[in-house]
């Protein structure tokens, strides 16, 4: 699974201006349907040293917060025995054969994958241009390299002191032979590697320089604000432009099939101008779509069997023979990703040419966009990218660049798509709807004999990176339910495949993982209490063979007071995650019914083992900030359709956590060397069951349906 | 024509009076560290000073602006408390995407300017306007407190 293993061609190319470039490449990862016939020996990511000692990283990860850029910089930073500081980072242009994830197959920004799919990759890319640098000191000195070292830019000759700064030595580096093999440093020489590195990124991002997507601003720019059809599959039937022509800056009315877009001098216009447009729209045949509809789907489609993820025993006849069988229904709704920097995208439609200025996971599925809408050659199109101003899956998804391109193809000038919040809500490509049916046969003892699981939703793989979706299994909807950890003799997990197009969907953070984990770890309570054990106890008793989810699972439980008295009206819930990223990770909640009704977080302790760790500190503030928009998620996230309708808006009735309502989160690290495993996600999926194992725990109500706050109070006890 | 005077600086521009302060930043004159999140007063990634006062610039009309002296983002370090909540958000590496920060600093440098010894209930009352999506209110909170301690007594 690790990308370290994975085979790598290194090339050398000597760099305009007399740099040393130095590039690799990974081989197929899980997107490539056929990597025999994958492209060849071209790199995937250049370390770029001129010769004025400027080291350059041109990044293929977007920078959404996670941290990438920092802890990517590190990788290669820590081998090629350069200070962080040294490095200078580019965004990459958009390239698979360059710049692919090996994990995903192309470039991409998503799935926690960052540091899993480069570990290996960047660190010997450093390692590889590092031992060239000193190969080309030891060639000018006439010694042994052997006899010289590498560090901070500058290598020295040992016994003379003689030293040589990398910049000097860039030239002559680019001409020496690419070494067949490298060491890379034994992991206790780590001197970056592990550290709390502080985020390049930082300062750019509290004086208002930092540059996302948004800020783009270009000579003789336009901007414009859209609204596209309110119901997905409707059209624009007509368009009465009168009063919004005559709004101050407005300057064009663009009209598609499925939107309408007011481009003006400013976005106040812009938005003046939008409002005061008389769009009629022919709304299809989504017009008269409840969220009611989609459950019934759903529950439907629940009745059918599935394709099998997994299957081990015998689950039919264990559940038939058990003493006690548990049964229940679980539902997890669409879900808007709500980034704070509403979707956006500038472009410029020139004669045989297209320039794109955006924010994305995927720069190169951002370009493919753009040269299909222009009917352009992909090497006509550039696309450059920012800081994203949060990602959560949304921005792995190209509909606002292809939106954008589609009308600026109409407009004579750089014109910069924003869409408002409204659009952006109403708009999104969510998080699926899932329902699930979960059972489990428990013996006279109240050990679990039998587990079955089946998964009722869309294939997001399917549409998203087809290659990976084999045998009718989409790895993303079982994702954390076929890695069940649970020793338990009969398992069988199952995905039946139902779309419902009302609403387009697709990954929100977290991932599959984030609606499996918040069925399995409620109804691993459910049983607990059917098997009358405390729900720590009863999880540990089955992971006598998961020594590191036994680990986490202690020591959240330790620092979370697990077992302690509580006052009144409180409750403390327990959730454990396993899944595809590697990573594992306890939660301990603790909640408190306040007398309006309101479920009020109190303290979240998180005990994480994600193998080796690169940067602690971004370690704990993924953590954090998983758990934040988790809580968000699990306690109020809910995007409901009425006449085919989003009927959520803004924050006022999109509701997310805020300072006042933010829990102490204490991220306890369980260091050591195995391989590493993601870490932007799993804080969020874990976040849903141990707030509902702690409401359950707290009034004895137990919510199968997210979310949490409407499901407590719809639930008579 | 309004005159308004931004971060020390005289600017004169032409703009409709109730045109949001936002996009007079923004896209009139070219300072977009002042961020558009919500266009509504509900999420504060456009909060600005008038006056040493946090207040949304998406709904704030320039011509509420125009006898007033604005701060934005750009110029919050030149103030005493801005510059040791610039310091404090560096050590405590508060930004993850970084996209609600300046209005989080402007929010909390406006919040130490008025009380330099701000308690929890005072930080939670000025910063709960402010949403940060990747959720690093924890970190803000004790870079406040760290700030706070540089106020001196």
């Amino acid at each position: 699974m690790t990308a370290v293993s994975r085979r790598e061609f290194v090339t050398v190319l000597t760099a305009a201006g007399g740099g040393l470039l130095l590039g690799y490449r990974v081989g197929g990862g899980r997107g490539s349907a056929s990597a025999a016939t994958a492209p060849g020996l071209a790199p995937n990511a250049f370390i770029r040293i001129a010769p004025d000692g400027g080291i350059t990283l041109i990044m293929p990860q977007a920078e959404m917060g996670q941290g990438t850029h920092t802890s990517m910089s590190m990788l290669l930073a820590e081998e090629l025995e350069v200070a962080l500081d040294q490095v200078r980072l580019e965004h990459a242009p958009p390239d698979d054969t360059l710049y692919a994830n090996s994990i995903l197959g192309e470039q991409m920004t998503g799935a926690s994958s960052s540091v899993r799919a480069f570990y290996g990759p960047l660190r010997r890319a450093g390692a590889t241009a590092r031992a060239m640098l000193v190969g080309a000191a030891a060639a000018s000195w006439n010694v042994d390299p052997a006899s010289c070292r590498a560090r901070k830019g500058v290598v020295t000759h040992t016994p003379t002191g003689r030293t040589l700064r990398y910049g000097a030595l860039a030239a002559k580096a680019a001409t020496l032979p690419m070494p067949d093999k490298v060491a890379l440093k034994d992991p206790k020489d780590f001197t970056l590697i592990g550290t709390p590195a502080k985020r390049p990124d930082t300062p750019g991002k509290v004086n208002g320089t930092a540059q996302f997507g948004i800020d783009v601003r270009l000579p003789g720019m336009l901007i414009a604000t859209v609204a596209a059809s309110p119901v997905l599959g409707g059209k624009v039937v007509a368009v009465d432009v009168q009063k919004a022509k005559a709004v101050v800056g407005v300057r064009q009315i663009v009209q598609l099939d499925d939107a309408v877009a007011v481009v003006a001098d400013h976005m106040w216009a812009a938005k003046q101008g939008l409002a005061a447009l008389d769009i009629r729209w022919e709304d299809g045949p989504n017009a008269n779509v409840s969220t009611a509809d989609v459950v019934q789907g759903l529950a439907k489609a629940s009745e059918t069997p599935g394709v099998t993820a997994r299957n081990h025993g015998d689950p039919a006849s264990a559940l038939a023979g058990a003493a006690q069988k548990v049964e229940a229904t679980y539902e997890a709704p669409f879900l808007a990703h709500v980034t704070m920097e509403p979707m956006n995208c500038t472009v410029h439609v020139r004669t045989n040419e297209c320039e794109v200025w955006t924010g994305s996971q995927v720069l190169s599925r951002a370009r493919a966009a753009a040269a299909k809408v222009t009917g352009l050659p992909l090497e006509k199109v550039v696309v450059h990218n920012h800081f994203l101003g949060g990602g959560f899956g949304r921005r792995l998804e190209v509909d606002y660049v292809t939106q954008a391109v589609r009308i600026a193809k109409q407009v004579d000038a750089p014109v910069k798509v924003v869409w408002t919040r409204e659009e952006d809500i109403q708009h999104d490509v969510y998080r699926p709807y899932y329902y699930d049916r979960i059972a489990a046969g428990l013996d006279a003892k109240g050990t679990p004999i039998a587990w079955t699981h089946r998964i009722v939703g869309p294939a997001i793989i399917a549409r998203y990176l087809p290659p990976a979706f084999k045998n009718g299994i989409d790895i993303d909807a079982v994702d954390g339910a076929v890695q069940l950890l649970y020793e338990i003799p009969a398992i069988q997990i199952e995905h039946v495949r139902h779309e419902e197009p009302v609403l387009n969907t697709g990954f929100w953070r977290g991932v599959g993982v984030t609606h499996n984990n918040w069925v399995i770890e409620s109804f691993m309570d459910e049983i607990a209490t059917a098997a009358k054990q405390d729900p720590v106890a009863f999880r540990r008793a089955l992971l006598k063979k998961s020594p590191r989810a036994l680990a986490v699972l202690d020591l959240a439980a330790k620092e979370g007071g697990w077992g302690k008295p509580l006052p009144r009206g409180r409750g403390r819930g327990v959730a454990l995650l396993f899944s595809e990223w590697g990573t594992y990770l306890a939660e301990v909640a603790e909640i408190e019914i306040a007398s309006s009704g309101d479920v009020r977080v109190h303290r979240v302790v998180c005990a994480v083992d994600c193998g080796q760790v690169v940067n602690p500190d971004i370690v704990k503030a993924q953590i954090e900030s998983g758990v934040v928009y988790g809580i968000s998620g699990a306690l109020w996230g809910e995007v409901t359709l009425k006449d085919g309708r989003v009927e959520q808006s803004n924050f006022h009735n999109y509701r997310v956590l805020r300072m006042n309502e933010t829990p102490p989160i204490q991220v306890h690290l369980v260091r050591n060397g195995e391989a590493p495993g993601g870490i932007g996600e799993p804080g969020t999926s874990v976040t849903a069951a141990a707030l509902s194992n702690a409401i359950y725990a707290a009034t004895g109500k137990r919510l199968r349906k997210l979310p949490l706050q409407a499901a407590l109070a719809g639930v008579a006890r | 024509m309004v005159t308004l005077r931004i971060n020390g600086k005289a600017h004169q521009v032409d703009v409709p009076s109730d045109m949001p302060m936002l996009w007079v930043l923004r896209d009139v004159l070219g300072m977009t560290g002042t961020k558009f999140g919500c266009g509504m007063a509900l999420c504060g990634a456009c909060t600005v000073q008038l006056d040493g006062q946090a207040i949304r610039s998406c709904v704030t009309p320039v011509s509420a602006a125009a006898s007033k002296t604005i701060t934005t983002i750009e110029a919050i370090g030149n103030t005493p408390a801005g510059k040791r909540v610039q310091e404090a958000w560096i050590a405590h590496d508060v930004p993850q995407c970084g996209y609600c920060q300046s209005g989080q600093i402007m929010s909390a440098s406006a919040l130490l300017a008025r009380k330099p010894h701000p308690t929890d209930a005072d930080i939670d009352a000025a910063m709960a306007g402010n949403i940060c999506r990747c959720g690093t209110y924890q970190r803000i909170r004790a870079a406040i407190k760290q700030a706070a301690q540089g106020a001196g007594r």
